[in-house]
């Protein structure tokens, strides 16, 4: 069997960001496992500009953004394992996979990093009614045709979910001479980023038309036309709003969903509202020596974040695949809860051990509606420490705030951490 | 040049149809099979529950009753043969009014006299120990150890691999319009192409075939397109029932079935509708919204948030609910296979035996030597230990290579599929064949993966003009800056 | 003099801040709602001269690893001219090998902007 100090699940931005953090400070092996013949994961066909300006400080294209990650970790020394499937990790933390050049092939891993993103919610998931043609697809599949394969899945389109893939998709079919007819968003606003609603659909006259869902798909073999209705309050069609598209296209962006298969199998305790792994402090899991990052974690919407975010979990990873090999015990933890509440929906990390914690420790969260004038305020037991006004705070944008150790320190005993939203 | 009369015409490739031609591939003779779709399994076969049926549901004496204990009894070996999927889980009928509690014991009844073994009544708690996410209002179950489920797809494929390999032509894309029988005493049958003649037909269509039917004879036949509508939940859902549950049908109607599939998935429904068209095989909300519901009536908290996909498929019914089989009257060498539904699917092993026989005594077939009803099963990855899939691999590659990530369908396994007797062509065939795009993605990742390994491995077809399911099904109407003109490429074809 | 205010959403960062310009007698006179300076000048730039970058992908030839290159306007162009960028991109091919940055096709459509390559092939 292999060694690899730190196995890595994923060579897309967070597997690459993990995996030089954990070269970082001494000279440990790390192994990326990617599936692809290819590293840098989704970015690939992220062909659109808008990623980098946190790490950069400039617009790059995803390839571009992926490219240079690529080379710090070539540089750094990681070990890669291209065109190789996970098929399993143990709670022992041994990964097993398989590949057409190396067989099947088992590495024990001092530490594991779960960095596998996350895949595209399908129709099937919504019921849509309706035939099952050809001329349905995920905005991501019409992605990675439109721009690695050159080819165009329709010429007629009609977008359901106001996603930023969505979007983004509307410009690249528009662009390379399709017709988008609209965007359909089921919510009352739009789960992407506002300046893609300005520079993909606006600047082409695209119209979006919130509180609208798909409500029936026409053809049995190729999409003659999708019916797009209203929706009441409760999100259920408003019979007689219907009107029928007529377009070879369904376009589908309603959602992404971390790709855990492994995690479960491995034993990791899952959230129900991520559908990630639960974490503490460490992006650790409740599998000790497992961490997590990046989409497989909780959905992001910059790829900037996931980078931060995955360079801590990968400097964890190292730090337990160290003591692992040292012998040491790391020191027992005692994780405090972080309650998500007002509107918040979840945080990352849902625990946190005060002892444990660096200086400052990032809390990113995510609201469940749009809250204008609002302040984000956090709890300790009680005790309001921190409180930052926000204009506005949408689905679709993920936020986060600091917390400081010494202000958990100084609280004594803590039972629980509240974040919430106050009215500002 | 004389046009080729051939000894025996199938319309339709079905499950029906293919169990007949592989029976009667075991005499010697010219076969064809005429199907409209461009694969086998593309009507009621495909969108189905997938179910052995132990056989208690027809009535005695019905021919329905017979064949559905005969096809169950033969399906265990045939499968085994032919190296398809099957599983002997058992199935419960349960009841979950107490008023209703003694039409189990008429079932079991029925189901003794149509020669169904093992059958028995299993009260509340051995019940809730067999299954414990059953509804909290079951009170008792009819229990049917016999009763199994199949892989549809695998099965009819696996006839019509065989059939073929031992001699049966088959004809896609060639659907049959007229039927007659010549001056010369022969059927022909009208295909786009001009005309397939044959001393014999076999009426194997489906919902189509009372149209069939009608043509030749006065005594005519009605079939109605009963729609059932179904949703299938991820393997993670797959264990939350371990036997088919079937509701006890009571004067509220007929339930849903909650089953688990050979595939490790959650199958909920179907529907009942009768409908008009034919060709309905749609879903509606309403549909949808029943199956939800009803689904609730015998198991508890079926996880619906899991469901990966929604279908339906249409039963082919007529009103007398019984199988319509036998040589037409006025009509001589003209045999239906007609109103084939629910269980027909249990029943084929025993239709192809009884089809087959009925048409080797009007033609006198002899037996066919070379006959040889073995077909290897496709590579499982599955079912292989560590040290097999490596050998595997470095024998070839390919099936080291998953392309298919969420049932971890290798490349081997598709190309496999692609270069097997009647080949996939299309991307419905290849997940008919291999299971790739049936797993919780729907086929997000895996399209253009397998887009680009049909383009490589099929001469002649290039990626654009790969299909989802046969000409009009394209998935690509031009290149980036260079889009055909409507009309042409992928929605053309 | 007349005075007319324009509302916009910033697209130089995923922030989108809601922009108010000011302007007075057609000449921007103040940017309002901006968090930095990119909003400043992106504000200024909407209302006179609004300018985008565009990306596509163009096919490349002699590349094991790729059927397409992934490309975009080196810097901003014209708004209006984001139809005939992709229009002069229409027949362009690239030779492996491709490296981050070569020129796949110089002063698109007369921008003075030339479209280069994002990923190597």
């Amino acid at each position: 069997m292999r060694h690899a100090d730190v196995v890595v699940i994923g060579g897309g931005p967070a597997g690459l960001a993990a995996a030089i953090a954990a070269r970082q400070g001494a000279d440990r092996s790390v192994l990326v496992i990617e599936r692809d013949v290819k590293l840098d994961g989704i970015l690939n066909q992220c062909i659109h500009n808008g990623f980098g300006l946190i790490t950069f400080n400039e617009e790059l294209t995803g390839p571009e953004y992926a490219a240079r990650f690529e080379q710090r970790a070539r540089e750094a020394g990681v070990d890669f394992l291209l065109d190789s499937m996970v098929l399993d990790i143990s709670n022992d933390r041994v990964v097993t996979c398989v590949s057409a050049g190396h067989g099947l092939v088992q590495v024990q891993a001092g530490a594991v990093v779960l960095a596998m993103g996350c895949r595209e919610r399908p129709r099937g998931a919504l019921n849509i009614p309706g035939f099952r043609p050809a001329g349905v697809y995920t905005a991501g599949t019409a992605q990675r045709l439109v721009n690695i394969e050159g080819l165009m899945p329709g010429r007629e389109v009609v977008i359901l979910g106001s996603g930023d893939i969505g979007l983004i998709m509307a410009r690249r079919m528009t662009l390379e001479g399709a017709h988008v007819a609209c965007v359909a968003e089921l919510m009352p606003f739009s789960g992407g980023l506002k300046r893609n609603i300005v520079q993909c659909l606006d600047d082409f006259q695209i119209p979006l038309l919130l509180s609208h869902t798909v409500t029936r798909v026409e053809g049995e073999k190729r999409v003659e036309a999708v019916w797009v209705s209203e929706v009441d309050e409760h999100l259920r069609p408003i019979p007689g709003t219907e009107v029928r598209y007529p377009c070879d296209t369904l376009l589908l962006s309603v959602g992404l969903l971390p790709e855990n298969e492994l995690s479960r199998q491995a034993g990791v305790e899952l959230s129900r509202v991520t559908r990630g792994p639960v974490v503490n402090e460490s992006l650790e899991t409740s599998v000790p020596g497992i961490f997590a990052c990046g989409n497989v974690l909780h959905v992001h919407d910059l790829v900037d974040y996931v980078s931060q975010e995955a360079a801590v979990a990968g400097a964890h990873a190292a730090a337990f695949a160290d003591a692992q090999a040292a012998g040491r015990e790391l020191a027992a933890a005692h994780e405090v809860p972080v309650e998500a509440a007002g509107g918040i929906r979840y945080t990352v990390p849902q625990s946190i051990d005060p002892a444990r914690m660096p200086d400052r420790l990032t809390v990113r969260f995510r609201v469940g509606g749009v809250y204008e004038h609002r302040a984000v305020c956090v709890y300790l037991d009680g005790e309001r420490i921190l409180r930052r006004k926000r204009d506005i705070l949408v689905p679709g944008q993920m936020e986060q705030v600091d917390l400081r150790r010494e202000d958990l320190l100084a609280h004594g005993t803590l039972d629980k951490i509240t974040l919430t939203l106050e009215e500002a | 040049m004389a046009e080729k009369v051939y000894d025996v015409a199938i319309i339709g490739a079905g499950v029906s149809g293919c169990s007949i031609a592989r029976e009667l591939s075991r005499r010697r003779g010219s076969f064809v099979v005429l199907e409209r779709e461009d694969d086998v399994c593309c009507g009621t076969t495909k969108a189905n529950s997938a179910i052995v049926h132990a056989g208690y549901d027809a009535m005695p004496g019905s021919l329905m009753a017979r064949l559905n204990v005969e096809g169950s009894r033969l399906m265990p070996g045939l499968c085994e043969e032919l190296g398809v999927d099957l599983a002997n889980i058992g199935s419960l009928v349960v009841c979950t009014d107490p008023e209703a509690r003694p039409g189990l014991d008429d079932l079991l009844a029925r189901g003794e006299k149509n020669g169904v073994e093992g059958l028995r009544i299993v009260e509340r708690d051995e019940l809730r120990a067999m299954e414990p996410n059953i509804a909290d209002a079951a009170v008792a179950a009819l229990y049917a150890p016999t009763a199994s489920i199949v892989n549809p797809f695998q099965l009819n494929v696996a006839l019509a691999e065989n059939a073929t390999t031992n001699g049966v032509e088959f004809r896609f894309d060639c659907p049959v319009g007229s039927v007659r029988r010549g001056q010369d005493g022969l059927w022909h049958l009208g295909v786009p192409d001009g005309e397939v003649v044959a001393h014999v037909v076999v009426n194997a269509a489906g919902v189509y075939a009372d149209g069939f039917h009608n043509q030749v004879s006065a005594q005519k036949l009605t079939i109605t397109p009963r729609r059932g509508q179904y949703f299938v939940l991820d393997t993670t859902a797959g264990t939350h029932v371990r036997h088919t549950i079937f509701a006890q049908p009571t004067r509220m109607g007929k339930g849903v079935l909650v089953s688990p599939t050979t595939a490790g998935n959650l199958l909920v429904g179907p529907t009942a509708e009768d409908i008009d068209d034919k060709q309905g095989t749609d879903t509606t909300s309403e549909g949808l919204d029943e199956v939800r519901r009803k689904s609730a009536i015998t198991v508890k908290d079926v996880p619906l948030r899991e469901t990966i996909t929604s279908f339906s498929g249409l039963r082919a019914h007529q009103p007398g609910h019984d199988f319509v089989i036998g040589e037409v009257e006025g009509a001589p060498g003209f045999v239906d296979c007609a109103a084939i539904e629910s269980p027909g699917l249990s029943a084929s092993p025993a239709v192809g035996r009884m089809v087959a026989g009925i048409v080797t005594d009007i033609l006198g077939l002899p037996q066919n030597p070379s006959f040889d009803g073995h077909r290897d099963a496709p590579v499982n990855l599955e079912r292989l230990t560590p040290a097999e899939w490596a050998d595997l691999i470095a024998r070839n590659p390919a099936y080291g290579r998953i392309v298919c990530r969420c049932r971890h369908i290798s490349e081997g396994q598709i190309v496999d599929a692609i270069h097997a007797p009647l080949g996939a062509r299309s991307l419905d065939a290849v997940k008919r064949r291999t299971e790739a795009c049936m797993g919780r993605c729907q086929a997000g990742f895996c399209t253009p993966k397998i887009m680009e390994i049909l383009a490589r491995e099929v001469p002649g077809l290039a990626m654009e003009d790969v299909t989802k399911c046969g000409p009009g099904s394209g998935f690509i109407v031009g290149h980036d800056k260079h889009l055909a003109p409507a009309g042409k490429g992928g929605d053309a074809r | 003099m007349t005075e007319e205010k324009r509302r916009l959403t910033c697209i130089r960062c995923p922030r989108g801040c809601a922009l108010e310009v000011t302007l007075v007698d057609g000449v921007v006179a103040t940017v309002t709602g901006n968090s930095c300076r990119r909003g400043d000048v992106y504000a200024r730039a909407e209302v006179t001269n609004p300018t985008r970058v565009v990306t596509s992908s163009v096919p490349v030839a002699g590349s094991a690893t790729a059927h397409m290159v992934s490309v975009k306007t080196a810097g901003d162009v014209p708004k209006g001219a984001v139809f005939s960028v992709m229009e002069a991109l229409r027949d362009v091919t690239v030779q492996a090998p491709v490296r981050i940055g070569d020129v796949a096709l110089a002063n698109v459509a007369g921008t003075g902007v030339d479209v280069v390559a994002t990923r190597n092939a």
